[in-house]
């Protein structure tokens, strides 16, 4: 059991600063059944908080709750976001469908940067430690979370694989998620950018059709146009609809197999890197 | 199927909510599901019968709101619904669409006694 994670829960029950738009029926007063007459003025509005006690006999009302389903993934997303910046650790969580190639990825980068920068790997699969295997290699320290049925990381995982880690010796934390378009945009880990990998082996399309997730994402990256003379893949209308669903997503084109492209990927990295200290230094 | 951990989150903070207030019986439970809050309702509503199993939510029927995704053009201020992030303004063709409803997903209230 830990405790930061609330697992024993309990802590934020009424965050009632909710700012939506739109008009909600109000709790009680309405939809009463009873027959017998309490006089208990609390009619309307917060019925929560009322210990009804001993007159609780079958008395129809409604607790209002208005809490957002993801605020507790939010809540420790917003723990991890703070202990990364106290770190000054760089956190990019890699999102792409399987096989779009963020392993390889991760470990071109780790290779090229060795040395350079203190990088630690959290690697989501829902089984097997492969792809954990082959970043150990690069000799990068790594965790492998496996998720079993689930199909996407949470900040709770998150939150427990890094304990493994020696953050303060940590300039780049990557997130490798669950290979899956979907289910990964909703869950906030506390990283500082989300990188969405797309090769030209897939449609051009893909970002209208996964919007959320190109929505949720900071950069993209298209990878593999080692291979552009074989395929028909359009880049610049990926580029497109990338930007009509994303105006202000950052592109880059890349491949891991020949390096073309890649430098502008580490200069990136770089700038990201000396601005996560800076923001450590100031903080 | 995010929807699982999603369904859990919502069994957990109802779960929760009923059991600080003292609630003996929960008659029914409300969500707000935006269209483009990236859930499916009837993947929701599929994992609801399971998770809420050997719960205070057992039997108790799920409501789910369904909010319709409206947008604000950042140019002229015109309000429309949408389908999707990729819509233009109607009215002047702006691309700008602020989202400002649609991306809820959030418990709305207990019926209890």
């Amino acid at each position: 059991m830990c405790i930061d994670c609330g697992c024993t829960s309990g802590s934020e029950q009424h965050p009632h600063e909710h700012e939506h738009g739109h008009e909600h029926t109000h709790a009680s007063g309405e939809r009463h059944s009873h027959p017998h007459d309490h006089s208990h003025g609390h009619g309307h509005g917060a019925a929560h908080d009322h210990q009804h006690g001993d007159h609780d006999h079958g008395e129809r009302r409604t607790l209002s709750i208005e809490e957002d389903v993801l605020a507790k993934n939010n809540r420790l997303a917003r723990r991890n976001r703070a202990m990364f910046e106290h770190t000054g650790t760089l956190v990019l969580n890699l999102v792409s469908s399987p096989g779009s190639g963020k392993t390889s990825l991760l470990e071109r980068t780790l290779a090229d940067l060795k040395g350079k920068y203190g990088f630690a790997v959290l690697e989501g699969d829902q089984q097997t430690a492969n792809d954990a295997d082959r970043i150990a290699a690069t000799g990068a320290p790594v965790v492998q979370i496996n998720t079993g049925a689930g199909c996407h990381l949470d900040a709770h995982q998150v939150m427990h694989g890094v304990e493994n880690f020696d953050l303060h010796a940590t300039d780049v934390l990557m997130v490798e998620n669950v290979g899956n378009l979907v289910c990964p945009a909703s869950f906030d880990l506390g990283e500082d950018r989300k990188v969405a990998i797309l090769s030209v082996t897939e449609g051009e399309d893909k970002p209208i059709k996964y919007p959320f997730m190109f929505r949720a994402a900071q950069v993209m990256i298209i990878n593999k146009i080692d291979l552009l003379p074989y395929l028909k893949f359009d880049i610049e209308k990926c580029k497109t609809f990338a930007r009509q669903i994303n105006p202000d997503i950052r592109i880059f084109e890349l491949s891991v197999h020949s390096g073309e492209g890649m430098q502008q990927w580490y200069d990136w990295l770089a700038l990201h890197v000396a601005a996560k200290k800076a923001l450590k230094e100031n903080g | 199927m995010h929807e699982l951990s999603i369904t859990q989150s919502i069994v957990d903070i109802a779960c929760e909510h009923a059991r600080q207030a003292g609630v003996q019986q929960v008659l029914a439970v409300t969500v707000e599901i935006g269209a483009l809050a990236g859930v499916v309702p009837e993947a929701v509503s599929f994992c609801y019968e399971s998770v809420t199993q050997g719960t205070l939510l057992e039997g108790v029927p799920l409501r789910i709101d369904w909010l319709e995704a409206r947008g604000r053009c950042g140019a002229c201020g015109h309000e429309q619904t949408i389908d999707n992030y990729f819509e233009i303004c109607e009215k002047c063709g702006g691309i700008a669409l602020d989202v400002f409803q649609g991306e809820e997903l959030r418990i709305k209230e207990l019926e209890v006694e």
